[in-house]
């Protein structure tokens, strides 16, 4: 057994509602003279009357994990499921209110990249500045010097003001200072979000290093293609709870909700935004001849949509957005369009040729729209996660080379023709 | 199997705020780098873009001392203890600058520094300590100027300038008791900013009022002969003795009791005390409520 390096114990954050200091003395006084004579107070903003004065909200409940040495952690959960919290506990921005945490070496925390870097000085000192902030000691990064500024790439311009770099080269030398803190718990929090993707790539690869040169890493993160690439354990919270310790791929399942490959499901409980759904809603789908949602290349998806509609509509089309694993648009393709009646449940039977896709993981947004090709659409039902699918990779269709997403994007296109010149 | 190690194994264990006396001063002393690395820093930035750069340092309290001098030494008629009238301004002037910056930099600990302290941990008392620092390299430029005033009045025959050597060598003890001060008041206001932000207002105006309950652009002497029953009062600000000893060390002038300078340490140390205690409460959940 390895070496624990952190140990999270019944931890549990309280944040207040609504008693969070007015802001000003006169306030405070004010709303406490009102509280005192049991009237109501004065400062408490309109509309928010169901959040009771002095209500407690649970950011996390008794959450209690180890890592050890070697452990590449990702944490997963939705916005607003104490992810971010849980971080800031453990680098000590804030205090638990209950529970303990226990750490064994030093932590380097990256909430955010460059944090502390200072506009006039330059990248030679603020890596000295940097270093000094996140634990090192002068001596200690002198000794690294040389190495964070190759890890960098921005050697030419060390001794420039930082305020004249562009955004890709601060992150750059940020985290080039993080990664050469020697940390026994490294914790990254969505910073790779920006920065090219090479460097990305040099990122994550740095920090798989970490982690298998025996340290351990703590990884937040939506871009899943990252968490499968570094993690090798997930952590699932929801609602402030630990739901799930184990693979990351379950609890990446977890993550992607009861959409995540399956091939029957509920459309009318997810949640909308603003008013879809109201006229027109998708009840369910249900996908046919597959059991986990993965095609070949060139094949053809089949799925049973139910819907009903409220109002009569001429024109209503279906339209499948395509979208990758991070939520970014692929490609549209949609159905003719076709005659519903008001109060009408109607069930279509759609075949969705999967022909061009590049192998990877991919997310079906869809909606419920009408409109001719000039005109506008009128949106009636949209739901952004669908369902996820896979496009296994099949390298003989391929003249065997095996696709790199990261390089060469989502979309196959034919071949190029060549002849003789 | 390293379960079996000790629970005093761990290097660093993170529990819920509980005590008052929950003090990082280890912390303090391993981030001794940070501190300089800040007071670098905070020399650096001051004077980029600036045309006259460092010379502000110098600048500032000779035109404010000038100023005290023709408006409270001779429109006013101000006696000034028989001691030159700049000087006398200057003593007071740059010993009160000192003070006043200590305190109302380190205010804005948290303030000016939430952004960082919202990403990273490293002991917040570092800020207001590079503060402090800062202030007192500041204070020895204008102190080397005030050295060479002192010389040059002083071998001028007539002017009634008597350094006394003994004075001079408690010099450090004064500075580090007045910056102790300026941090001590500086925290605590720090520590309340976080709740109430007009304190911040407060500040700005209250500093200057109290330079008025201080001995800067009169003398001591002066409340001694008009109300000598309120002088016991008027030498409860701790500022006051300290600043009576600068003079007093330099300039020749008559000297107080050390009893109101035991009382003045007395002060200050409380003063820290309160302030590290309600600091270090604040660090650890301020986060919260910014």
């Amino acid at each position: 057994m390895s070496e624990r390096v952190l140990e999270i114990d019944g931890v549990s954050k309280q944040y207040r509602l609504g008693m969070i200091g007015g802001g000003t003395l006169h306030d405070d006084l004010n709303s406490w003279f009102a509280r005192i004579r049991g009237k109501e107070d004065p400062n408490t903003k309109i509309g928010k009357e169901h959040i009771a004065f002095n209500q407690k909200f649970w950011a996390l409940k008794d959450v209690s994990f180890n890592v050890d040495r070697g452990d590449a952690v990702a944490l997963l959960g939705r916005n607003g499921a104490g992810k971010s919290t849980m971080l800031k506990l453990i680098s000590r921005i804030t205090a638990p209110t209950e529970g303990e945490i226990r750490i064994r070496g030093r932590v380097a925390s990256l909430l955010e990249i460059g944090t502390g870097f200072h506009p006039e000085l330059s990248g030679r000192d603020n890596i000295y500045l940097n270093g000094a902030i996140l634990g090192m000691n002068r001596a200690e990064t002198t000794r690294k010097m040389k190495e964070i500024v190759e890890f960098s790439e921005i050697e030419q311009f060390i001794d420039t003001p930082v305020k004249r770099y562009s955004s890709g080269m601060y992150v750059k030398l940020a985290f080039a200072v993080a990664a050469h803190l020697d940390p026994d718990v490294m914790i990254c929090d969505e910073v790779l979000a920006v920065g090219d993707l090479a460097f990305q790539q040099k990122c994550l690869s740095k920090m798989s290093e970490i982690a298998r040169s025996g340290r351990a890493v703590l990884y937040v993160s939506h871009n899943m293609r990252t968490v499968t690439q570094l993690c090798n354990r997930g952590i699932f919270l929801d609602a402030g709870k630990l739901t799930y310790d184990g693979t990351v791929e379950r609890a990446m399942e977890l993550y992607g909700g009861s959409s995540a490959r399956s091939v029957q499901r509920n459309l009318d409980e997810v949640p909308r935004t603003k008013d879809r759904g109201d006229t027109m809603r998708m009840l369910s789908i249900q996908f046919h001849n597959t059991q986990a949602l993965e095609y070949t290349m060139d094949s053809t998806m089949e799925f049973t949509l139910t819907c009903v509609a409220h109002i009569a509509e001429p024109r209503l089309r279906i339209r499948l957005i395509l979208q990758n694993s991070i939520a970014t648009p692929i490609a549209m393709t949609q159905t003719e369009p076709f005659e519903v009646a008001a109060d009408e449940t109607f069930t279509r039977r759609i075949k969705f040729p999967l022909k061009g896709i590049a192998p990877g993981e991919y997310v079906i947004k869809m909606s419920l729209i009408s409109g001719t090709p000039r005109g506008r659409s009128t949106y009636y039902d949209t739901i952004v996660d669908v369902s996820r699918f896979v496009i296994t990779d099949d390298p003989a269709i391929n003249s065997g080379f095996i696709w790199s997403e990261r390089l060469w994007g989502n979309e196959r296109l034919e071949p190029l023709e060549m002849e003789q010149g | 199997m390293q379960d079996s190690r000790k629970k005093s194994d761990w290097d660093t264990v993170i529990r819920p705020r509980k005590g008052w006396f929950d003090i990082d001063f280890k912390g303090l002393v391993r981030y001794r780098d940070l501190i300089w690395l800040m007071v670098k820093r905070n020399f650096t930035v001051l004077y980029k873009q600036t045309i006259l750069g460092p010379a502000w340092v110098v600048i500032q309290p000779l035109l404010t001392t000038l100023v005290f001098t023709v408006v409270f030494g001779n429109l006013a008629g101000l006696p000034t203890d028989g001691v030159p009238k700049f000087l006398f301004y200057m003593a007071g002037n740059i010993m009160w600058q000192y003070f006043s910056q200590c305190l109302t930099r380190t205010a804005e600990t948290f303030t000016k520094n939430s952004r960082l302290f919202g990403k990273v941990y490293f002991p917040r008392l570092v800020m207001p300590f590079s503060t402090v620092l800062t202030q007192m390299i500041n204070f020895a430029v204008q102190y080397a100027l005030f050295i060479v005033m002192v010389v040059i009045y002083a071998n001028k025959p007539g002017s009634g300038v008597a350094p006394n050597w003994q004075l001079i060598l408690l010099t450090p003890l004064m500075l580090v008791q007045l910056g102790i001060l300026g941090l001590g008041f500086g925290i605590i206001i720090s520590a309340l900013t976080t709740k109430y932000r007009d304190l911040a207002m407060l500040v700005s105006f209250g500093v200057h009022l109290w330079m008025y309950g201080t001995p800067v652009t009169y003398s001591t002497s002066m409340i001694a002969d008009k109300y000598p029953q309120l002088l016991g009062v008027y030498m409860l600000n701790p500022i006051t003795p300290i600043i009576e000893l600068f003079r007093a060390a330099y300039l020749g002038v008559p000297r107080y009791s050390y009893g109101y300078n035991l009382q003045s340490v007395i002060v200050t140390v409380l003063v820290f005390l309160v302030g590290v205690v309600l600091f270090s409460r604040t660090e650890k959940t301020f986060m919260d409520t910014v």
